[in-house]
């Protein structure tokens, strides 16, 4: 019997709906494959092996009763943690979260649910998705499965591990300035951050919510237009959420993968190469535009001017916003309550010693960082300056999708790096998003798909952004690419991956 | 509790050498099925903590929806008060750590409020009419609300913990913000709390909120400052919140008048503070001092998007106003005919509601007036109740007096069936039925009473018979009282002036 965990969750869906396979097995194989590896990679904080088989078992009881279901109805998939889950715990990899139990689904979760996806467990991440390594949880580091002593990236590097581990086909991550694509980048996984407003918002932790997007990790760029459709569409709870049907994600992956670009503009930003990426980063990008022109596109270079200052702005705006969103921990009402060691147990001490015992240290200098940035007197120049970039960045995006259907950059500018190499180095770790974050400034969508491997054997990734709405455009040009470059390498990139030494 | 003394200026005093700027913010809690931001039910009264949500306990990844009908009564309200209604305003959020605000934020609208440039004309007790300037009436969400356990005071001071209870949390609120009150001088207090009881009958017209004091429905700032004369520039001012009643709202301006102006004759300056009305006492002190360091952090909502209510819309509500107050008012002591006096009589009465029933129910206002006015008022006073809250309804003064124009009882056995009628016997045909009262139309017994009245009285009737219509009233009078009032006086005297030329 093949392994069931080695599938993409297109294959394991087919082999569900055919009978051949049940999700108990399909479960079970999965929460084999995460008790063998997890002592090693460390991808989930919680897992819920009990309630993923209990769905495992009603699908496949729904399933033998004739019941019409959806196509990827037992599928078991992974969610990061920083996503409510009802009576699952739910930490966002804070401490200040220790124990909480949510009383309400998110609605990506409502429909995973609904859907009949049993839910493995929740993924590590940066403490409250601030970070791009995962070394910010408050629960120990994950590994990266291509090499333990790097990182998966981050915040969800929980997810990608998971995906890249074969812990799960499918997980949901969050991507507020890159935490989906990155990490997928640095695991040789794919990951979509949808158009903001694409999937709903409600019951996930904001971060900063003008930004926050939930969106697929997977294997496959197929899987990720499944999982898409999936949780995807309009939320009446999410006031942001856009009120229009999708486009077809999965025709379009599917029309991708025929490897037809025939009349595709693809836009290569001028701004997003060059310093500070990697010889080898570079090198796979531009291969990997030969192929996209081998296939019909047409390459043309665009200028994003104002993208250098992306980065300054998002650092201004997330801040902000996250010192307001995340004002709510606070010892009141769930989570962690710490009580002042001397002196009165006031609720404004209580406040503050809940907070200082809770939170970690890149959120605390980020709470610090927003609270300054929207202080009277500072918000014009900080908060009000970054906004301006913001709409500056938007219409750099305009502008440059008059020219192009769809823009190419590398997705991070270096592959994983060690674990610690750049913990005591904020401004090292921020470089990290500097190609990922234009799109969440602007609420374009965004992909990364595995393009190779640079110099130093480490994945690459190769992003694609597109025009608010046109998520189809992603999966289509994302679909191309997988299928060309896969039939370079004989098979998909995670093959070259490392065994896992698994302890049996 | 404060046990500070404060000298005071009297009043009048204060008044002669001050001139009293006010500005007065009023909080209305809007009457709608759910909450500002969420599906929970906007209730008083319940069990703590049940009318609540996951988006009003602030829990971990809740999202804002805005409530519509809060929007629509938000506008309802601007138009009202004469506002002009913004084409699109944006919520942001207001930053401070506080248990009762369960995301330590309240979410408020800042620098775009729905509703700006607006004015009330409110009439004062003699009838002249002072125009109050409206800056803007903003939404916003109601707070939780904290209850001091433990220590004697009740208040947070001294506690030994405390309670949230998260039910009044995100219950829509509109904000409504004065310009300064300038003009109004010894009157001040006067207009204060005419402002709020204006208020608080459009809040009812409109349909918008129950706006029951009592309940917090309605809770008033007000702003108080001093300057030496009209021409001066602003004094530093005194916020003193939560002030719950019409007449607290007065007393607190009379106070802070008579306060600021003692802490000004002494060459002190007024400190920039909030302060805490006590109404058992009728002072005010000192709470927390308002710094400009205060800093909110204001921004703009990012989990909501911006309210542009259409101009059809806005028009579609304008239409369907109801008619305010005091535009009723004008027209109903047109229709009525009333005297401005008795008009206002009416109103301070709170009877206008009940005349036109009254009236609606068939009697002339006159009639309904003089019954609302009279006996029941007195009524109402003896017992220290509303005069709405009296046992009787319009529709029974309406039937009261149409069996008094009907000749079936007269003044006095209607005031006796009115008794009746407050004392639960029913209608007033069925108190007239049980207790007999119904005037004696049947000549026979009144011509027997007659006859025994003018046998007895030989020497009267002989008068009377002779030309001298005198004595006739004793006769009359002798036989109401042998027919225990019931009889008709008119036909009485009749059949009196008949019997005599007939002899």
């Amino acid at each position: 019997m093949t392994d069931l965990t080695r599938l993409s969750a297109a294959d394991l869906a087919d082999k569900l709906a055919a009978g051949d396979v049940s999700s108990v097995e399909a479960t079970q194989a999965h929460l084999d494959r995460i008790a063998a590896v997890e002592p090693a990679v460390h991808a989930f904080l919680h897992v819920s092996a009990d309630e993923a088989l209990a769905t495992a078992r009603d699908v496949d009881a729904r399933r033998a009763a004739g019941e019409e279901l959806h196509t990827l109805a037992g599928v078991p998939i992974a969610v990061k943690d920083i996503i409510v889950t009802k009576g699952l715990p739910t930490t966002a990899g804070s401490r200040i979260l220790e124990g909480w139990v949510p009383p309400y689904d998110a609605t990506l979760v409502s429909r995973i649910k609904d859907a009949g996806l049993p839910i493995l467990g929740k993924t590590n991440m940066d403490e409250f998705a601030m970070g791009s390594s995962t070394e910010h949880s408050a629960y120990g580091n994950t590994h990266n499965p291509w090499d333990l002593d790097r990182i998966p990236g981050g915040s969800g590097g929980g997810s990608a591990a998971a995906v890249a581990a074969y812990e799960a086909p499918l997980a949901i991550g969050t991507d507020t300035g890159g935490s989906i694509r990155q990490p997928g980048a640095v695991t040789g996984t794919v990951g979509v951050k949808p158009t903001y407003g694409s999937v709903s918002r409600y019951g996930l932790i904001a971060l900063a919510s003008s930004l926050d997007q939930a969106g697929p990790v997977t294997r496959t760029v197929l899987d990720s237009a499944l999982l898409h459709e999936l949780i995807g569409g309009h939320d009446p709870r999410d006031s942001t959420s856009i009120d229009e049907p999708l486009p077809g994600l999965v025709a379009a992956a599917r029309q991708g993968a025929t490897g037809d670009l025939a009349g595709v503009r693809v836009g290569v930003v001028r701004e997003l190469q060059g310093e500070g990426y990697q010889p080898g980063v570079l090198a796979r990008f531009e291969e990997s535009l030969d192929l996209l022109r081998q296939a019909g596109a047409e390459i043309v270079e665009v200028s994003c001017p104002h993208f250098g200052y992306a980065l300054g702005a998002y650092y201004l705006i997330l801040p902000s916003e996250a010192s307001s969103n995340l004002a709510k921990f606070d010892g009141m009402r769930f989570g962690l309550r710490v009580e002042p060691e001397d002196g009165p147990a006031t609720a404004e001490r209580v406040m503050g010693a809940t907070r200082g015992a809770g939170f970690g240290d890149e959120v605390k200098r980020r709470i610090i960082l927003g609270t300054y940035a929207l202080s009277a007197g500072y918000y014009d120049a900080y908060y009000g300056s970054a906004q301006k970039v913001r709409t500056l960045i938007q219409r750099d995006f305009a502008a440059a999708f008059e020219q192009a259907d769809v823009l190419v950059s590398p997705t991070a500018p270096t592959t994983a790096f060690k674990l610690g190499e750049k913990l005591d180095d904020p401004l090292a770790m921020y470089l990290n998003d500097v190609a990922t974050i234009p799109a969440n400034l602007a609420g374009v969508p965004g992909l990364s798909v595995p393009n190779g491997l640079s110099d130093d054997g480490l994945p690459v990734g190769f992003q694609v952004l597109a025009p608010a709405k046109a998520d189809d455009r992603l999966y289509r040009v994302g679909a191309a690419l997988e299928a060309l470059l896969e039939a370079q390498w004989g098979g998909p990139l995670l093959d070259r991956a490392p065994e896992l030494e698994v302890g049996k | 509790m404060s046990t500070q003394t404060v000298d005071l200026v009297d009043y009048d005093e204060a008044v002669r050498r001050y001139d009293p700027v006010i500005g007065i913010e009023v909080h209305v809690e809007l009457g709608t099925a759910t909450k500002m931001f969420c599906p929970a039910p906007a209730v008083f009264g319940e069990e703590p903590n049940t009318s609540v949500s996951p988006v009003s306990l602030g829990l971990p990844g809740a999202l804002p929806v805005v409530n519509g009908t809060a929007v629509e009564y938000a506008i309802r309200i601007g138009l009202a008060l004469n506002c002009q209604i913004a084409e699109s305003c944006r919520f942001a959020r207001k930053n401070y750590f506080y248990p009762d605000v369960p995301k330590n934020f309240q979410t408020s609208q800042y620098d775009e409020p729905i509703a700006f440039d607006g004015y009330l004309d409110v009439e004062l007790d003699d009838g002249e009419i002072f125009r109050v300037q409206i800056e803007r009436a903003h939404m916003e969400e109601d707070a939780g609300k904290n209850t001091h356990v433990g220590g004697s005071t009740g208040r947070i001071q001294g506690a030994e913990y405390s309670l949230v209870d998260y039910n009044r949390a995100g219950i829509p609120l509109v904000e409504i913000v004065t310009r300064p009150i300038e003009g109004a001088g010894e009157r001040a207090p006067e207009v204060a709390r005419a402002y709020v009881q204006t208020l608080r009958d459009i809040f009812r017209a409109l349909g918008v909120s129950e706006a029951r004091m009592e309940r917090g429905n309605v809770r008033a700032d007000v702003n108080l400052s001093l300057r030496p004369t009209p021409e001066s520039v602003l004094g530093t001012r005194t916020e003193t919140k939560n002030v719950n009643s019409f007449r607290s709202v007065e007393r607190a301006v009379r106070y802070e008048v008579s306060r600021q102006a003692a802490v000004l004759d002494a060459g002190d300056t007024v400190t920039q503070e909030t302060r805490h009305w006590h109404e058992d006492t009728g002072i005010t002190t000192a709470g927390r001092v308002k710094s400009d360091a205060e800093d909110y952090r204001y921004f703009p909502e990012p989990d909501l998007v911006p309210v542009n209510p259409s101009r059809e819309w806005v028009e579609e509500i304008r239409a369907t106003l109801p008619e305010l107050p005091a535009a009723r008012r004008r027209r109903l002591q047109g229709v009525w005919g009333f005297a401005d006096a008795e008009m206002r009589d009416v109103v301070n009465a709170g009877a206008i509601e009940l005349i036109e029933a009254t009236v609606a129910a068939g009697a002339s206002p006159a009639a309904a007036r003089k019954w609302w006015m009279g006996e029941l008022a007195r009524t109402a006073k003896t017992q220290e109740v509303e005069l709405g809250d009296l046992p009787i309804t319009p529709a029974q003064i309406g039937q009261l007096q149409a069996l008094v124009d009907s000749g079936r009882i007269n003044d006095k056995l209607a005031r006796q069936v009115l008794e009746g009628v407050l004392a639960g016997e029913g209608d007033p045909e069925q108190v007239v039925v049980a207790r007999g009262l119904e005037v004696v139309s049947d000549d026979g017994p009144l011509l027997e009473a007659i006859d025994a009245t003018l046998a007895a009285q030989p020497d009267l009737a002989e008068k009377i018979r002779s030309g001298n219509q005198g004595p006739i009233g004793a006769i009359i009078g002798a036989v109401m009282k042998a027919t225990r009032g019931q009889a008709d006086a008119g036909r009485v005297r009749e059949l009196v002036l008949e019997r005599l030329s007939e002899g």
